[in-house]
């Protein structure tokens, strides 16, 4: 479904993703594992087309988008839950929704897939009209992630969901990536929290200063000395 | 229905004081500055509080509408509409074109690059001599009424409101609130912004007519930064991201200079103070980002 291949990315005069190349297919769950400023962030930035490789190419569903336009590749179906949250605090919840769904003109199912949204975050509807700033670092995750399926996307980006959650909900938003998953929805996933992105994962990848450095089923590396050591812990 | 019975209420009342000498020249000078102010400010909130690009070259822009306009009235002969049009169009313009290449920046960058523009246009005007140079242009005609003020001041609150209840709107808003989660929804962040600063040029413009076709003489020094300054003063002590706090900034500040003009000595200081005083205890500004619902205004 997506085929990242060789792609250069430069931040002035450094060589922030080295001929990297990531397959995803459709409906697995894909992650990207690594350490802090390995590129995993920049990679996502770089199919969601914010950020221009230099060399290499992207393509998505068989069409080149490697110089697509960012909206225009949100209207293909890829969107993305940003790290770090970035809900639109100054915006009831339920606006925040709607800013999901900007580039849909289907209000019909746009209504329909906003109740989805409702139905999978009963918290969210709860507080629809309450300002996104004011909810907890979880309901902030819930908003990103419920905002991000407005876009109704086939390839759902998702960076660092984990981070900054207290364990228990760091679990309760991994069952919903899975369910999401489930429900049709590819995903790559980037993590820091290696252990839980390969327990729910069918291949990933592992990245180091800007190069993938190994790559496999998620099980694969899960029993990988190498992985093991740098990133379970044991 | 209520709201456009009360404003045209309220613009027959004045106009019937000015016609029967109440508001004689003195209150009639500040009534002009007042909606000159709101349609400066209320423009300018759009681009610094609702889009949250922090601009500093409004002047320049309400320059390039004051020129043109009275280059179309005084030089070319044209009717005064045909000096607003100009004046909106190529304030407009102005704004595109500088929009285009300063709103890739952001923050602090896009603050000075502004600057830097409305000082530009301040100096390129200094230097043309067909439009009097630095001693600019003097014996404009007296086009500008109470109608054309309080309509134009009505219609530019206007579009500007409800361009920021439109979805367009929404977008703009989101680019404040957070420009990478925008961008990642799928909208075109530049688009927007440069959308914004037209519109909020283009305002400025139609401001700068109306002041040139009302004071007499217009000249490059008075829309230097420091005019950029005060609009944005108004902007920030209304509430960024409130049009309603940008209208009764606009008011507060024109009342409070002209109150203050008969203490020239402490005038500054006492500005200044206010001014110090309201940031420390709603730093938010007057109104924060909360609205005074008007129906008509929305």
């Amino acid at each position: 479904m997506l085929e990242v291949k060789d792609i250069d990315v430069y931040y002035g005069a450094i060589h922030a993703l080295k001929k990297l190349s990531i397959t995803i297919e459709k409906g697995k769950i894909v992650t990207l594992i690594g350490a802090n400023g390995a590129g995993k962030t920049t990679t996502l930035k770089t199919i969601s087309g914010l950020i221009r490789p230099r060399s290499g190419s992207i393509t998505f569903k068989n069409v080149d988008i490697t110089r697509t336009a960012p909206e225009k590749i949100v209207a293909m179906g890829i969107s993305q839950v940003p790290e770090g949250r970035r809900v639109f605090s100054a915006m009831t919840v339920l606006e925040n929704l709607e800013m999901g769904a900007y580039l849909r003109r289907d209000k019909k199912e746009v209504e329909m897939d906003m109740e989805k949204v409702f139905t999978r975050f009963p918290r969210l509807k709860e507080r629809r009209k309450q300002l996104a700033g004011t909810l907890s670092g979880g309901e902030q995750q819930m908003l990103a992630i419920g905002r991000a399926l407005m876009a109704q996307p086939e390839l759902l980006l998702m960076d660092e969901p984990s981070m900054g959650l207290a364990p228990l909900l760091v679990k309760e938003i991994f069952e919903i990536i899975q369910d999401i998953n489930s429900q049709g929805t590819t995903i790559l996933l980037v993590e820091q929290n290696a252990h839980m992105a390969l327990s729910i994962a069918d291949n990933a990848y592992v990245m180091e200063t800007g190069e993938i450095v190994l790559q496999g089923t998620a099980k694969e590396l899960m029993n990988s000395e190498e992985v093991k050591r740098a990133y379970l812990g044991g | 229905m209520l709201e456009l019975a009360a404003l045209t209420a309220f613009f027959m009342l004045v106009q019937y004081m000015i016609t029967v000498g109440i508001l004689n020249q003195y209150y009639q000078i500040n009534l002009t500055s007042m909606c000159i102010n709101i349609i400066l400010a209320v423009s300018l909130n759009l681009i610094n509080g609702f889009t949250g690009q922090l601009s500093l070259g409004h002047a320049g822009f309400m320059a390039v509408g004051a020129y043109s306009s009275v280059v179309m009235t005084q030089m070319l002969g044209q009717p005064f509409i045909i000096g607003i049009l100009a004046a909106c169009l190529s304030a407009a313009l102005a704004g595109f074109v500088i929009g285009v290449p300063t709103l890739r920046l952001r923050g602090d960058y896009l603050a000075i690059a502004t600057l830097g523009f409305g000082e530009i246009i301040r100096v390129v005007l200094q230097n043309i001599d067909y439009i009097g140079g630095p001693a600019g242009i003097v014996g404009i005609s007296k086009l500008t009424t109470w109608t054309w003020l309080f309509a134009g001041t009505v219609v530019s609150t206007l579009v500007i409101v409800n361009l920021i209840n439109s979805s367009y709107g929404r977008a703009i808003i989101s680019i404040r609130e957070d420009e990478i989660a925008s961008e990642v929804m799928g909208i075109n962040t530049t688009r927007y912004k440069v959308l914004a600063f037209v519109v909020g040029a283009l305002f400025a413009g139609f401001a700068g007519a109306l002041y040139a076709h009302y004071f007499y003489i217009i000249k490059p020094e008075t829309f230097s930064f420091l005019k950029s300054f005060d609009v944005l003063v108004m902007v920030v002590l209304g509430g960024l991201g409130s049009t309603t706090g940008a209208v009764i900034a606009a008011v507060f500040i024109t009342v409070l200079t002209a109150a203050l003009q008969t203490f020239p000595a402490v005038r500054m200081i006492l500005y200044a103070l206010i001014l110090i005083i309201v940031m420390i205890y709603r730093p938010q500004g007057l109104m924060g980002n909360r609205e005074f619902s008007l129906k008509i205004f929305g």
